[in-house]
């Protein structure tokens, strides 16, 4: 299972890939929610996946899933929501101001 | 010593007190003191009784730099040709410079040049010998550049700065070989420890990086270019800087390391080589210049070159006669200098082809000028020390040493011609200059000054360097025992006995003299014959054409590189970054053996499972083909949804409700922003590009799935989870092992979590409700 879920990941990695190069703000902003959904999946496959209960004590289980994980991409899940968001809001601002949403258009001056 | 040394440097400190008085007395009175006091300081060393001096301060003892002074022969002659000649110069700048000029800039970047120069020829330690000798380049760049609203001076500047840091750079990286070698930093124990440098197989490196900075400093041939152009400065940094001082830093380079190198068939080559080449070359591209001071740099990169020669001949009496034409050099390109300085002065222009006939205008200049000029050509006259140096330089260009490598002994036979061709030209110019300024039809009209003899105070400096020119041509054995022996010894490591004679016989070198003489009053007599050779050869040839296009290219090169992958296109950039991680990583798991291959110790395949990864793999590469935004929006929250679905098979009950309502929430923003965008809708893309974009996006994905199967099949050690597990009841108090992590276990990483969430909250109402009019601004 876990090589398939590997192989999962890296679809939704190339898929994030192919969208980020994409010349639409909003294609950008799709491919890194993919991004972030197969890092995600990545680091709960480098855990063992489905060795026991979910990991809440209960009395007579002693085998459980490995909670650490979980709880790193938990944190994880806020952060790339935070940043979607802002950046989802940043891009949709910048669409507005410059009326277009195309990557080629949007270069900075000649002083960067 | 260390006191002498710093000396000028703790003056400065107060010349901008100084300069108060600006307006009642010449700050040059004030500093005129200093050099004249460090010469007092040091002419109490000379005597026949001379004995080495050491003395050592600590600086970094932990890494062995002491600031270690020693006081041989050959630095004694420089300590006192820098002082003294800084005294005069000063006293000459006192009348040369006006009240008006930036003084103060002026005196602490002279006062800087004399620490760094005293620094450098008494130093016996690599590093701080280095220090010195990079501060005599900056104060030099300065000193180039004072006058900085002028072009040309900035243009000198930075073309000396590159080209002698570049040299300097060079020269610590030999001081670092040599250290690395003989293990200690001091000069004299390297000059002990000998046979392990001249052992060492880095030996030809090491001496190749010396004579780099050597040859960069002294203006030696290709190097020669920013001599020329450093005449932009103020005449009396001329004068001092690259007549007698800094220029001379190479030779003494040179000097000071000869007794390692002397037994080196191949220092001969390329110090006598590269020395007698310069001198043929600037004495012949001497002639050629209009400019007074283009003609006396020219003329001073022959004369170095000469002694550069001589240093190379390595016999003993090529090394006293090197040194007695320091002295001499010293004295007559210094006058000269000041001379020409005089000219520009009093007349306004320095162009020869403007000048003329001044003799009786500048009758007490004109007398000056022509013993300055008459001992550079060398002409046979009792009173000219330029004479004598050029007798010796002859006599040893006729015997040098004993060499076996066939290069060298085909060298021994063209050198003395060279020589010879070398001083005919010096004549040429010499009289060149001479004539050219003092005799001749007056051509007033075309002098922006009516020309008047100088203020004394400006001739007092001059009279003292020819009075110095002549005292040497009546007695040249006045200093010999009590001073240039001392220095000969310490560069030939033996004692050095000469007695110089005017008169001795009629040997080779005579004939040689007058060789010279007859060949040079012909040529200077018929001049206008012969000097349209100079648009044949070197007509557009220049090494400073190479060094501009050099510069510009260099220029052109890196903007060139910069602007083809830095063009202003994020998704290039981002193509390139993902493209580098690519290769980087493949490469290093490949090199490394790092993609390995292993079943055992898997999950079971479950059908439930299988399907939702299925289907969240098509979603999310749907979203790529998804023609409508909002289609596309709705596929990637299938996609999430799907990925909470298969949190809920993998036991992760808290990320399933997470990711739902992150997911909810994201969609949902999403639409909101761009629904409201309607007319962006455009989306054409070229196949080539798609196809680029398709390879790197494919590649990378392949990447992270080996890489994600690879870290599965190479687990090396047994998860702490286990103690977690075990003590979240206890220690934490809760049983929900993974919220007790986050708030108990790792809170830290929580609160910086809601830290970034805040921020986002804040950025966004920000960006919302932050609005300046583009007018308003």
């Amino acid at each position: 299972m876990e090589i398939i879920m590997s192989v999962v990941a890296g679809i939704l990695f190339a898929a994030g890939i192919y969208n980020i190069l994409q010349k639409q703000l909003l294609r950008i902003v799709i491919g890194t929610v993919i991004l972030s959904n197969g890092a995600h999946l990545f680091i709960i496959t480098m855990g063992k996946l489905k060795r026991g209960a979910p990991p809440v004590l209960e009395y007579g289980i002693t085998e459980y899933a490995d909670p650490l994980p979980q709880a790193l991409v938990l944190t994880s899940i806020v952060i790339s929501f935070g940043l979607t968001s802002l950046l989802l809001v940043l891009s949709y601002r910048a669409a507005q101001e410059n009326e277009t949403d195309n990557m080629e258009k949007l270069r900075g001056n000649h002083d960067e | 010593m260390l006191f002498a040394v710093l000396i000028p440097l703790i003056i400065t400190l107060s010349i901008p007190f100084l300069s108060k008085f600006k307006g009642k007395i010449h700050p040059g009175v004030f500093v005129f003191f200093v050099p004249l006091g460090i010469f007092i300081y040091f002419v109490r060393y000379v005597g026949e009784g001379f004995s080495p001096v050491l003395e050592s301060n600590p600086w970094i003892p932990s890494m062995n730099i002491f600031m270690d002074f020693y006081l041989d022969g050959l630095s004694l002659l420089f300590v006192l040709l820098i002082s003294g000649i800084g005294a005069l110069v000063t006293l000459y700048s006192i009348f040369y410079l006006h009240k008006s000029e930036k003084l103060a800039h002026f005196y602490v970047y002279l006062l800087m040049f004399m620490t760094a120069m005293l620094g450098v020829v008494l130093s016996d330690n690599i590093y701080v010998l280095y220090s010195f000798w990079e501060l005599t380049s900056i104060s030099s760049f300065l000193l180039i550049g004072f006058w900085n609203h002028r072009e040309g001076s900035r243009y000198g500047a930075m073309k000396s700065m590159l080209i002698t840091v570049f040299g300097g750079l060079s020269m610590l990286g030999g001081f670092i070989l040599l250290h690395v070698i003989t293990g200690t930093s001091s000069i004299q124990a390297m000059i002990a420890d000998t046979d392990a440098i001249l052992g060492s197989a880095y030996l030809p490196l090491i001496l190749g990086l010396l004579l780099l900075g050597a040859f960069t400093k002294s203006a030696q041939f290709p190097f020669h270019i920013w001599l020329p152009d450093a005449m932009e400065a103020p005449t009396p940094v001329s004068a001092y800087l690259h007549s007698a001082t800094m220029v001379k830093a190479g030779i003494f380079l040179v000097a000071r390391f000869s007794p390692i190198f002397t037994g080196y068939q191949w220092f001969f080559i390329i110090v006598s080589g590269i020395g007698i080449l310069t001198l043929c070359w600037a004495s012949y591209m001497a002639v050629r210049q209009t400019d007074l001071k283009g003609i006396l740099a020219f003329s001073t990169i022959s004369q170095l070159g000469m002694i550069m020669a001589m240093l190379g001949f390595g016999t003993k009496a090529a090394v006293f006669a090197a040194v007695f034409h320091i002295l001499n050099h010293a004295t007559f390109k210094g006058s000269l200098f000041m001379i020409a300085g005089i000219i520009d002065h009093e007349t306004g222009s320095r162009d020869i082809r403007k000048l003329g006939g001044l003799m009786t205008l500048m009758p007490i200049s004109m007398t000056l000028a022509l013993f300055g000029t008459f001992s550079m050509a060398g002409v046979p006259l009792p009173f000219l020390n330029g004479f004598y140096s050029k007798e010796l330089f002859f006599e040893n260009a006729l015997d040098i040493g004993d060499t076996t490598l066939w290069i060298a002994t085909m060298m021994k036979q063209v050198i003395p011609y060279l020589a010879v061709f070398g001083s005919i030209f010096t004549f040429v110019y010499s009289m060149y200059l001479f004539f050219g300024t003092f005799t001749g039809g007056q051509k007033l009209e075309e002098l922006p000054k009516k020309p008047h003899e100088a203020p004394i105070g400006m001739l007092a400096a001059p009279i003292i360097l020819v009075g110095g020119v002549i005292i040497i041509g009546l007695f040249p054995n006045l200093f010999n025992e009590s001073f240039l022996a001392h220095a000969a010894e310490a560069i030939s490591g033996e004692e050095v006995h000469k007695h110089i004679a005017f008169w001795h016989g009629l040997s080779p070198a005579f004939f040689m003299s007058l060789t010279v003489v007859a060949l040079g009053t012909l040529l200077f007599v018929f001049r206008e014959r012969w000097w349209k050779i100079y648009q044949t050869i070197p007509g557009s040839l220049s090494f400073n054409k190479v060094y501009n296009r050099l510069l510009s290219g260099l220029d052109v090169y890196s903007a060139n590189l910069t602007n083809s992958y830095m063009n202003g296109s994020l998704r290039r950039y981002t193509a390139l970054i993902i493209s580098t991680i690519f290769l980087v990583t493949t490469t290093v798991m490949i090199g490394t053996g790092g993609f390995t291959w292993k079943t055992d110790d898997l999950a079971a395949i479950t059908y439930p499972e299988l399907l939702v990864g299925v289907l969240v793999s098509v979603a999310a590469i749907a979203t790529i083909f998804a023609k409508d935004n909002v289609a596309a929006i709705i596929i990637l929250g299938v996609a999430g949804y799907g990925q909470a679905l298969l949190f809920v098979f993998y036991r992760a009950p808290d990320l399933a409700l997470t990711q739902l309502a992150v997911e909810t929430i994201t969609v949902a923003l999403l639409l909101l922003c761009f629904y409201h965008l309607p007319q962006l809708r455009t989306r054409t893309e070229g196949l080539g590009i798609k196809l680029t974009n398709g390879i790197i996006a494919i590649a990378f994905g392949s990447m992270m799935a080996l890489i994600g199967i690879s870290a599965h099949s190479s687990k090396w050690f047994s998860v702490i989870s286990d103690y977690f597990l075990e003590t979240s009841h206890d220690l934490g108090g809760g049983d929900n092992v993974v919220n007790v992590i986050l708030v108990d276990m790792r809170g830290l990483d929580t609160l910086f979590e809601i830290t970034v969430l805040g921020i986002a909250a804040f950025s966004i109402y920000t960006l919302i409700k932050l609005r300046r009019s583009k007018e308003g601004e």
